[in-house]
């Protein structure tokens, strides 16, 4: 991605120049931590944490897709000029060991999801329900058995990769280490009232509604969290035209589970998905936000945003 | 599995079956005896310019109102008329034949869409648009492409006896009256109507196929166009069934299963119809295709 330098930021580095040039304890004052995170979900929880006392660049942007990502040139740049690299880990960022080594990254590498406990990806999660090899692989195919890297998914490791940030910051820059965990815990807070809130708005609906049919897999973690089943789509799941036999696969498995609601996207059309949801008296469940922000302006910029979003379009769709 | 299991069962069972059915039956009535026509007059490649024709009208009205059934088809229409009539203006008027300024006329309607798919930035939700989705269909769709095919299946009876004669010497009715003109064009607003309407089936380019493929295919089978046309419908609703059965027990994409059926019957036809056909030719039956005899 490439970025123009704004006449803001021209200033900035030409501050940053001048306190380099001055002695060593005035550039540490001066200069705010350079930070980097690997994906933006990570990014917003580092600015929220680092607040002023923290410059933070994300490699994978809003929308931008952290499972197969290709680093550019530009990346390199940003992660030899960083203090301070933060990563999901349980191998969700598979392409980033090779970027650490090619950008000479000196600085401290924190695992924001250190501490969390680990879930697999369940039997079926990567393929139908009944059994049938339809031939088709799913956009971000993760075998049974893998570590599911999407622990944010839950707002209670969101609290845990907030904490663990703070001490990566505290530890990078001592200095301001009684601000970050000040913030943190502001932040988490923050965090588990939301989290109290969510659990009591699935809690009111009823166990035999709360399960969805879905093209995501990235909501292993939530459905543990709010006792939602995700049913994994059988059959569609690429963005090219699905066959007869697809949509007839997955109207039969939502008739045969009695799913409240579907939520599959990639699908060729609009149009489908409200057959499908005619034909079974489902509804259609709008855009859930999985594995990246979304661009400012849209429902799901921030973390608290993005998690606020999915738990509200969920709910809606099992309602009665 | 039985045969009722196999072939009737998916129609049965499934909603969305039964729609994408009725569709493409229709799209088969209406759009195959229209392209009995077109190969009669030897515009076989019109459908398939006027696909492409339409492009900028349904562009603008997806650009003006979104995924909207009636802006869209409004659009196509309009542009598409506008395209076939000038052209028709054009060849009626000076030496230039109809075919030449045909695609003159697309190519510039063509560049036109194009430029204004690009205005949008990114032109995914069109291209579905242009590829449709047989297994979507809603109320809407399926009326809009019902109520097209029995309009043509009325005009086309009512004006057959012109359109025939207007399709084998185009200047025996100018030579006697005006009408010929009148004729031609309302022929080409049943094409277009046809075309736009069908995009909401099988997409802009499947239902070029639908309505060519039966008619070539008709062509081997039968002399007379009154023959050909109720043939050609047949064997439009016989791929539809076949591409639609094919795509629900062996996971292929629908419209293109639909059109790979309609062609497998145009190739049968060609090898074996009683009209021209490659084994009856060689069996010594008039060949009225090879050259030079």
């Amino acid at each position: 991605m490439f970025k123009t330098i704004s006449p803001r930021r021209r200033a900035l580095l030409l501050l940053t120049a001048l306190a380099l040039a001055a002695p060593a304890g005035a550039a540490q004052a001066a200069r705010p931590l350079q930070a980097v995170a690997s994906f933006s979900i990570l990014g917003d929880m580092v600015r929220e944490v680092g607040g002023p006392d923290v410059q933070v660049s994300v490699l994978v942007g809003p929308d931008g897709d952290a499972h197969e990502y290709e680093p550019t040139p530009g990346d390199v740049k940003t992660l030899a000029a960083a203090q301070a690299l933060f990563v999901n880990g349980l191998a969700f960022e598979a392409w980033l060991p090779g970027l650490v080594k090619s950008s000479g990254f000196k600085g401290r590498t924190v695992v924001a999801s250190q501490g969390v406990a680990p879930r697999r990806f369940e039997a079926g999660e990567d393929h139908g329900h009944d059994g049938h090899d339809h031939g088709h692989d799913h956009d971000q195919a993760h075998s049974h058995g893998d570590l599911d890297p999407h622990a944010w998914q839950n707002l209670a490791n969101g609290v845990i990769y907030v904490r663990n940030i703070a001490e990566g910051l505290a530890a990078a820059d001592p200095a301001h280490a009684e601000a970050y965990r000040r913030r943190a815990e502001a932040y988490a807070a923050r965090l588990q009232a939301l989290d109290a809130s969510l659990r009591k708005t699935f809690a009111a609906i009823p166990a035999e509604r709360r399960k969805v049919v879905t093209s995501h897999d990235a909501f292993g973690y939530f459905g543990e969290a709010y006792g939602v089943s995700f049913l994994p789509v059988a059959g569609i799941s690429t963005d090219a035209e699905p066959s007869a036999g697809d949509v007839a696969r997955l109207i039969e498995q939502v008739r045969r589970e009695h799913v409240p609601a579907v939520f599959v996207e990639n699908i060729s059309s609009p149009r489908l998905v409200q057959q499908i949801a005619r034909e079974t008296g489902a509804k259609v469940g709008g855009t859930l936000y999985s594995d990246a922000l979304s661009k400012p302006g849209r429902p799901a910029a921030t973390y608290l945003e993005m998690f606020e979003w999915n738990a509200s379009q969920l709910a809606a769709a099992m309602q009665p | 599995m039985s045969l009722y299991e196999w072939a009737v069962s998916p129609f049965a069972d499934y909603g969305f079956m039964r729609r994408a059915l009725a569709g493409t039956c229709a799209l088969a009535l209406g759009g195959a005896p229209l392209g009995v026509f077109l190969v009669l007059r030897r515009m076989s490649l019109m459908g398939d310019a006027m696909s492409h024709a339409i492009l900028p009208g349904v562009a603008a009205g997806f650009l003006a109102a979104g995924l909207s059934l009636g802006a869209m088809m409004l659009g196509g229409v309009v542009t598409g008329l506008a395209v076939a009539l000038l052209a028709a203006l054009v060849a009626r008027m000076t030496p230039l034949r109809e075919d030449a300024s045909f695609a003159a006329f697309y190519l510039i309607s063509l560049g036109l869409g194009v430029l204004l798919v690009s205005l949008r930035g990114s032109n995914m939700d069109l291209l579905h648009v242009l590829f449709g989705t047989v297994l979507g269909l809603d109320d809407a769709a399926l009326l809009l492409v019902t109520g097209t095919a029995s309009l043509t299946l009325l005009v086309l009876a009512a004006l057959y006896r012109l359109l025939a004669a207007e399709c084998l010497d185009p200047g025996f009715l100018r030579a006697c009256g005006g009408r010929g003109a009148w004729v031609h064009m309302g022929f080409l607003v049943l094409v277009v109507v046809n075309l736009v309407a069908g995009f909401q089936v099988l997409g802009t380019l499947m239902v070029v196929g639908m309505m060519m493929l039966p008619a070539a295919a008709a062509r081997f089978w039968a002399v007379s166009a009154a023959r050909q046309a109720p043939l050609a419908a047949a064997i439009g609703v016989a791929a539809s069934v076949a591409g639609l059965l094919a795509s629900y027990h062996y996971n292929v994409p629908a419209s293109p299963a639909i059109i790979l059926a309609a062609g497998a019957c145009y190739v049968c036809s060609i090898a074996a119809g009683p009209q021209g056909g490659l084994l009856r030719a060689r069996r010594g039956a008039p060949a009225r295709f090879r050259r030079g005899e």
